[in-house]
């Protein structure tokens, strides 16, 4: 996709308003609670911070490219299970960034998922859900690695 | 509950922003059938009404129930969705009723124009006072298709069953889509409806009681879920509003003229100033060229270090209603409490932000002198009469929508933002989306009422022979004690607060039930008794009783580690809105830290509806309650707050979370009541009791902070 825009914008305004891109989520506006999470050239980056000029050229992965063709991703179906969704408002930016945890260690230990997750605010407080969801996707056999 | 204070457990808390419209109107016809479509209509009341095309003479404004020509079955309620559950709740109890799967039907909520007004989505009041209204009129719609199957097959009902969306007889069945088709059941007239229809029993309960998983979650975990925020309409602009620099500030003047350069709509409109452009960030480089030309004139604004003493020097001591003082009370507590050991001490609670995930955001369009908002608000309508109060329209000109939205928790029963999205769209001629900034969310909206207290008892032994409880500002909610005490004085006096004040989780339950239980601590203390056994001592509550035994239980109360050991465990409990909370806590403090080590809370409310929904409800409320009793403090000087973002405000995230045990007691036999407010009662108390006991430390006001370094 393309736009012209000016490159301090930043990145989450032109994916939700230039390309109808509304399921990355602004919370704050500030890095501190990650609802805007995206993966830039794979990398999980708060796109409210992310100028777009930064992104040129780069492939930007948002939640809705994440399943493809109907079929949700291990990482989705385990939020699904896990109900880790209350209002859901925080929900992609956390889906966005376990999926690039697992992509990146595969066998996380609890305190390593916690560690990643952290700058991740859910106001309506699921974590222990959400949590559940990480650890079922990371281990979709139930096994104890 | 001591008898005589019953008429309490359903008061709403004077810190609610009022309940309900002044009018009913009828729908409109067109965007009803729009919205749902042709076929049977059953309202609460079991009137019936059918639509056909537009053909439909009156919408009733209460239906409940619409059973589509095509089969479809939609259930319609004007209660919104939050991430509460109230979806799926709502889905859950029809299915009950019409015997069908919850995801077969459809479930419209809070959209002004289709379902019938619900009042607000506050006070836990969905589960007792909803669902038992869309039950019955699912049980009363079964009841009339199965009556016309047995009509048209000539047989008496008692030979029929109803399965699965169909009336069956042996080897045959008759689909609810059949049904809404024949001529018999559109001829129906009301005073054929069945009236009075058992509902089912809480034994039989097929859907309801189960962990069915929440309705539109893969929507959510795909991110096609639109909320408010996220509503694109053809041709829209986007919005920003400027604001004072301090609270109270007045504009004096302003130029628009740099906005109108750079392309943007700009309007000023009394104190209102705002602006749309094609992007948000096109509008705010248009408020920031015009920001630096304004003028404001602001006066003195208090700071929160002295908000103990002012909340208790702006006390209204004189006036009645709702808004006025209270006062109860029972026995002679004036003489009970000359007679016994006398205790008296005063807390404190600050303000905090219900900082929801999603700011508020609105997208207003105006067509033909007709508005239409959506906008993620508790109480759509209440803000459609604001709305048509502030641009001076019927009630009916003006269409609120509320999408399934990013966090309430008693934070949005306002419509400040559909009015501005509203006023902007009103002078760009186009629709516009307008979402508040982190910044104004924290700033703009309004607080959980910063409360004081002073509390008084005098005790005979372990009993509680006086109680004496006044309480400045936090609202009345939990304001009566649940313990067992014959001498009781409660007073109430609203304060002329500094800051914008309104709904929260619990609301005045938080303080009062702060106060009082870290109260019952230091009396337990007093009487050198265990503090689980002090309550229980002072108990003629029997389900209060019973959480406070299965959180002990669970937890292994008391522990073992001595006291000032800096590590300590503590006790509270609590009861609101037909709900009851006990919470266990174990702290570990170091030097000034608290760390929660451990949490157990034990949870009853009545029959449960879904047990794990109503588990998360619980934990997240229990976990967003560490927030208010460690960290959340809303500071401010000179009208302005000092730490209005996420960066200074700090909320529970993942590693604050300690291990957690959540113990639901199902009373079946007791009427369901809601679950997404009390349990945060008991948290902050429990903590300061623990901390008391791993330190000698008795903390009086929230959040939690040991003096010691
Ligand atoms: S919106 Fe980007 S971190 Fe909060
Ligand atoms: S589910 Fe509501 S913010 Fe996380």
């Amino acid at each position: 996709m393309s736009t012209d825009s000016p490159a301090e914008r930043p990145l989450l305004e032109v994916l939700r308003e230039d390309f109808g891109l509304t399921g990355t989520k602004y919370g704050c506006g500030e890095g501190q609670c990650r609802a805007c999470t995206v993966l830039i050239d794979g990398r999980p980056e708060p796109s409210c911070l992310t100028p777009v000029s930064r992104a040129a050229g780069a492939s930007v992965t948002t939640i809705e490219g994440l399943a493809s063709g109907g079929d949700l991703t291990q990482v989705q179906r385990a939020f699904l299970e896990a109900d880790a969704a209350q209002c859901g408002y925080c929900t992609a930016g956390m889906i966005v960034e376990a999926t690039a945890l697992l992509r990146r260690n595969p066998r996380p230990s609890r305190s390593e998922i916690v560690d990643s997750m952290n700058p991740h605010l859910c106001r309506c407080c699921g974590y222990p859900n959400i949590l559940r969801a990480v650890e079922m996707a990371a281990r979709p056999d139930g096994d104890d690695a | 509950m001591p008898d005589g204070f019953r008429d309490d457990l359903f008061e709403p808390d004077r810190k609610e922003l009022g309940e309900g419209p002044a009018y009913r109107f009828g729908l409109d016809r067109r965007e009803w059938v729009a919205a749902v479509g042709a076929g049977l209509l059953v309202t609460a009341a079991g009137k019936v009404a059918f639509s056909a095309g537009s053909d439909v003479s009156e919408i009733p404004p209460s239906t409940r129930l619409h059973l589509g020509e095509d089969g479809s079955i939609t259930i319609l309620t004007g209660k919104v969705e939050v991430g509460q559950g109230s979806r799926t709740e709502v889905a859950q109890a029809a299915a009950e009723e019409l015997r069908v799967a919850p995801a077969e039907l459809r479930v419209v909520l809070a959209d002004t124009s289709v379902t019938p007004n619900d009042g607000s989505t506050a006070g836990s009041r969905t589960t007792p006072s909803t669902v038992p209204v869309v039950r019955r009129a699912c049980a009363a719609a079964r009841e009339l298709l199965l009556r016309t199957a047995a009509e048209l097959w000539g047989l008496d009902p008692s030979q029929l069953e109803i399965q699965a969306g169909a009336v069956v007889k042996a080897g045959e069945r008759m689909s609810y889509a059949d049904l809404a088709k024949s001529s018999r059941l559109t001829s129906t007239r009301d005073d054929s409806v069945p009236r009075g229809v058992p509902l089912t029993k809480t034994a039989d309960w097929a859907v309801l009681g189960r962990s069915v998983p929440k309705a539109r979650a893969r929507e959510i975990v795909t991110g096609a879920h639109r909320y408010p925020s996220d509503i694109v309409r053809p041709n829209m602009l986007y919005g920003c509003v400027l604001r004072p620099p301090s609270y109270g500030a007045e504009l004096t003047s302003v130029d628009l003229a740099p906005a109108t350069r750079l392309g943007a709509v700009a309007v000023r409109d009394g104190e209102f100033v705002g602006f749309a452009a094609k992007t948000s960030h096109e509008a705010r480089n248009a408020m920031t060229a015009c920001s630096k030309t304004a003028r404001w004139q602001s006066g003195p604004h208090p700071s929160s270090e002295e908000l103990g003493t002012l909340l208790k020097a702006r006390a209204q001591t004189s006036g009645s209603g709702r808004r006025g003082p209270r006062r109860r009370e029972r026995g002679d507590v004036t003489a009970a409490l000359a007679r016994g050991t006398a205790l008296a001490r005063s807390y404190e609670i600050p303000y905090v932000q219900h900082a929801p995930m999603e700011p508020r955001a609105a997208v207003a369009e105006w067509a033909e002198g007709r508005l239409t908002v959506w906008t993620g608000t508790q109480r759509p309508f209440g803000v459609r009469d604001q709305l048509a109060q502030a641009f001076r329209l019927r009630p009916e000109a003006v269409r609120v929508i509320v999408p399934d939205t990013g966090g309430g928790f008693g934070g949005k029963h306002t419509g400040e933002v559909a009015i501005e999205a509203a006023r902007l769209a009103k002078a760009a001629g186009r629709p516009v989306s307008l979402r508040w900034s982190r910044e104004e969310e924290f700033a703009w909206a309004y607080f959980r009422p910063a409360a004081a207290f002073g509390v008084r008892a005098a005790l005979t032994g372990n009993r509680i022979q006086a109680w004496d409880f006044t309480a400045y500002n936090p609202g009345t909610a939990a304001i009566e004690t649940p313990y067992d005490v014959r001498n009781v004085r409660t007073q109430y006096f609203p304060c002329d607060a500094p800051l914008r004040e309104g709904s929260y989780r619990g609301i005045g339950a938080t303080g009062n039930n702060f106060a009082r239980e870290v109260f019952m601590d230091e009396l337990a203390v007093a009487a050198g008794a265990d503090p689980l056994e002090f309550r229980l001592e002072n108990l003629a509550d029997e389900r209060m009783t019973d959480v406070l035994r299965a959180a002990a239980d669970r937890f292994g109360w008391p522990g073992t580690e001595s006291f000032g050991s800096g590590r300590g465990t503590g006790i509270a409990a609590g009861f609101e809105k037909g709900s009851y909370i006990a919470i266990c806590a174990q702290v570990r403090t170091t030097g000034d830290r608290v760390e929660v080590e451990r949490l157990v809370s034990a949870f009853e409310c009545g029959a449960i509806l879904n047990p794990r929904n109503l588990e998360a409800q619980v934990e997240g409320c229990v976990i967003q309650g560490l927030g208010a009793a460690l960290t959340e403090e809303i500071r401010f000087e000179g009208g302005r707050l000092l730490n209005g973002s996420f960066s200074r405000y700090r909320v529970p995230r993942f590693r604050d979370v300690p291990p957690m045990d959540t113990v639901l007691l199902d009373r079946t036999d007791i009427d369901s009541a809601g679950a997404g407010e009390t349990p945060i009662i008991a948290v902050a108390p429990a903590l300061a009791n623990a901390v008391f006991a791993a330190t000698g430390e008795r903390l009086r006001s929230l959040p939690l902070r040991l003096s010691r370094a």
